[in-house]
């Protein structure tokens, strides 16, 4: 019973471990994504002129 | 440890299973998004769109392409206008700096300053997907216009 316990435990601990060195991809390409729209103005830059170029 | 070892087993057991569920759901909050609203991050970010500014027209005429490292290079001077040759080389430099920067200042930011070269590389492909039709991309040894 002592060592299922032990061992329970170093699986948790383990599982801790191993979890917080893992590279979360889908985070980063998020983060990616929202940083590349703000700097090449992705977001809001683009319909702008195609107003004012109707208005004209 | 003794003292958790000793006491009833099941209760050791189901404070290891505790133990590894909080450990998970810290782990699940800390990777649902990764913080970009540092400080640094900001800064980083506001200077890097004021100078895209200037650097759109040579992405777009060829002059600078974006590398496959998640950076950008000179690879047409023939395409810099006369005006704008002195200060490409500067312009180039400072974007550069300003990306390691930001790559660099994600990863601590986060707590993991080792994540430093994964999310360049993730930043590398999401500007490439990103780019506009005509500007160059690195792809192995070759400029790729798109």
């Amino acid at each position: 019973m002592k060592t299922l316990v032990a061992l329970v435990f170093c699986l948790g601990l383990a599982a801790c471990v191993t979890i917080n060195i893992y590279f979360p991809a889908a985070a980063a390409e998020k983060a990616a994504d929202k940083i590349i729209d703000d700097v090449w103005r992705l977001q809001d830059a683009a319909p702008a002129p195609k107003k004012e170029e109707a208005a004209k | 440890m003794n003292g958790l070892f000793n006491s009833n087993p099941m209760q050791a057991i189901k404070s290891s299973v505790f133990i590894a569920m909080l450990c998970f759901a810290a782990w699940v909050q800390a990777a649902a998004d990764l913080d970009v609203a540092t400080p640094a991050v900001s800064a980083l970010k506001n200077s890097m769109q004021a100078r895209h500014a200037q650097l759109a027209a040579h992405y777009a005429s060829g002059a600078i392409g974006l590398t496959k490292d998640g950076l950008i290079a000179l690879r047409d001077t023939t395409a810099v206008p006369l005006k704008d040759r002195q200060g490409i080389n500067a312009l180039v430099t400072a974007e550069n700096n300003d990306r390691v920067a930001l790559y660099k200042e994600i990863a601590a930011g986060n707590g993991h300053p080792e994540w430093r070269g994964e999310i360049q590389n993730t930043f590398a492909g999401r500007w490439i997907d990103k780019a506009q039709a005509g500007w160059y991309y690195e792809s192995g040894s070759a400029w790729v216009k798109k």
